[in-house]
């Protein structure tokens, strides 16, 4: 009897997988563009792939993490049409062809709780690098500072020791988190933790901090008063074409531009208003 | 005759399927090693490996503060699971009444089955917010790992430890009873030193297991990259140390990556093959 469904399962279900897996993988890839990379651009790739499709019926836009050094791996390797890339391209990978899509603010939170509500960069470099370790300095209450930074490699990483360290190395004992969303979990949930996330992804349960008296907000970065900024590249194996080439002329057009300036971003439009 | 032949071909046939399980091993080995192997020759395994810098970005790849990171989350694992995970066993199989064991059985089984995601989002949510309040510390921590860990390897000590009681012939109970011994010091004196290699066995499996989780790991952990001092410091393990940075490595740090799995690979392949040579020595 038990040889009997073994029958039924090479006779009936078998081919009936196999078929659907074939035909699932058949609709894959009808139609659409990949686009792979920076866990920081993903959810704003992700909006204006949304949009995008809205505007254009039957294209389909796949939007996947991964890290910008993924992304750009896979641009090269041709898996991804388009790479998202949070740092600008090192090395080898200079000969891609890259677009800034937008520049990001870099804000340093702490929880909502937090009495401390700015610092100077240089204060900022010292807690980071170790040389500040209770808040009691900062003028908080007396508890030992808890850093939570990106892991190594990731491009918010690389820009904020860029943008903030400079040759100082982050502490060791800082705690490692793999994401933006990760971080803003842990201060959200530790009164005495400090971080750094994109800034439009900031929630009501952190708080970004001043820096040197200057408010992290879009007004601030178009008027170059706040600098904790970087930019947020596509990639392409060469000069784009076809749906990928209509996907970025779409990311570049100024309705575009403005869903991601409301979003917390930094438009490519905006032109520095004076002071 | 002609039936021999297609049986002789449903064989080969079979052969093959059984072999490709072992070609996917080999090749998981070979590109492991064909990735980290020259990075561990480059800088030497003793730099590697007793190192106590790791920061990729100045090409400095020691992993010592993550082999250590393992080794006391995996003891604490071990030093909260084993007590529990025997105690459940010998309930099990000797003390419970059958009507309960058809309910209690299932839901060990079922606490295999949860995924490690689930632990991990659990102990953060529950767990890092008691003893950060209670214990001080970031409450991401060695800790709060262990005793995510100690759970999930329950399952692995209490069913391949209980199959080795059950395995026991049943005169050995007979017998011990029929001295005069309590029920109590059958289990004690008798059954347990009679199992003991399949329990042992189980508790290295345990081990193997604790070694390897990863995920809730990487939410549990807070992953610093330091030496701990205290088990409410934050510290990485091996394999989470390659989970949370594979994303973005390319070059040398890459394959400090795949090195890290290597040793992992030792290790794990030690400790199956110690499992395996215990639950052999079967008792006599």
């Amino acid at each position: 009897m038990k040889n009997g469904y073994i029958k039924a399962y090479f006779k009936w279900i078998f081919p009936i997988l196999l078929l659907l897996m074939v035909s699932v993988g058949c609709q894959r890839s009808k139609a659409g563009i990949t686009v792979a990379g920076s866990t920081s651009v993903e959810p704003f790739a992700e909006l204006l792939a949304e949009e995008y499709m809205s505007h254009h019926q039957g294209s389909h836009i796949y939007v996947q993490g991964g890290g910008s050094t993924a992304g750009i791996e896979a641009v090269r390797s041709h898996a991804a049409n388009i790479g998202m890339s949070s740092r600008s391209l090192m090395g080898t990978e200079k000969s891609l062809y890259a677009v800034t899509i937008a520049k990001d603010a870099i804000a340093i939170i702490v929880h909502a709780k937090n009495p401390v509500e700015g610092l100077s960069l240089v204060k900022v470099r010292d807690v980071f690098s170790g040389k500040i370790i209770n808040w009691k300095e900062l003028g908080g209450h007396d508890h030992p500072i808890i850093l939570v930074t990106r892991e190594e490699g990731s491009g918010t990483r690389e820009a904020f020791q860029k943008l903030v360290m400079g040759e100082e190395e982050i502490s060791l004992e800082a705690l490692v988190q793999d994401s933006n969303g990760a971080i803003r979990q842990v201060v959200a949930g530790d009164p005495s933790a400090v971080g750094y996330i994109s800034l439009g992804l900031i929630n009501e349960k952190v708080k970004a901090l001043r820096i040197s008296g200057v408010e992290p907000s879009v007004k601030n970065i178009e008027s170059r008063r706040y600098h904790l900024v970087r930019p947020f590249l596509f990639v392409f194996n060469g000069e784009p074409t076809g749906e990928a080439k209509s996907f970025l002329d779409f990311v570049m057009s100024p309705e575009a531009q403005r869903l991601l300036s409301k979003e917390g971003l930094v438009s490519i439009l905006s032109k520095p208003s004076g002071g | 005759m002609k039936l021999e032949i297609k049986e002789k071909i449903i064989e080969k046939i079979f052969l093959l399927i059984a072999l490709s399980s072992i070609l996917i091993l080999g090749l998981i080995t070979f590109f492991i090693f064909e990735e980290g192997f020259p990075l561990i020759l480059k800088l030497g395994p003793k730099a590697f490996l007793f190192g106590e810098k790791w920061i990729p970005s100045k090409d400095l790849f020691g992993i010592f503060p993550m082999i250590v990171g393992s080794f006391w989350v995996t003891l604490g694992a071990l030093f909260l699971g084993i007590p529990l995970g025997l105690a459940c066993t010998i309930f099990l199989s000797e003390l419970i009444p059958p009507s309960l064991g058809t309910l209690l059985r299932p839901a060990i089984q079922l606490l295999a089955a949860i995924p490690s995601v689930i632990y991990g989002f659990w102990g953060l949510i529950v767990l890092v917010p008691l003893i950060r309040i209670y214990l001080g510390g970031p409450g991401l921590s060695i800790l709060t790992g262990s005793l995510v860990l100690s759970f999930m390897i329950l399952p692995t000590i209490i069913t391949i430890s209980e199959d080795s009681l059950k395995a026991l012939p049943p005169s050995y109970k007979a017998g011990a009873l029929a001295l005069g011994a309590t029920h109590w010091q059958t289990i004690w004196r008798v059954l347990i030193p009679a199992a003991r290699s399949g329990i042992v066995a189980s508790i290295i499996l345990g081990m193997g297991r604790a070694i390897g989780e990863t995920m809730a790991m990487i939410m549990i952990l807070g992953n610093a990259v330091q030496m701990p001092n205290s088990i409410l410091d934050s510290a990485r393990t091996l394999t989470t140390n390659i989970g949370i940075e594979m994303g973005y490595a390319s070059g040398d740090h890459r394959q400090a990556l795949f090195a890290t799995g290597i040793v992992l690979f030792f290790i794990i392949m030690a400790l199956n093959i110690l499992a395996i040579f215990l639950s052999r020595r079967r008792v006599d």
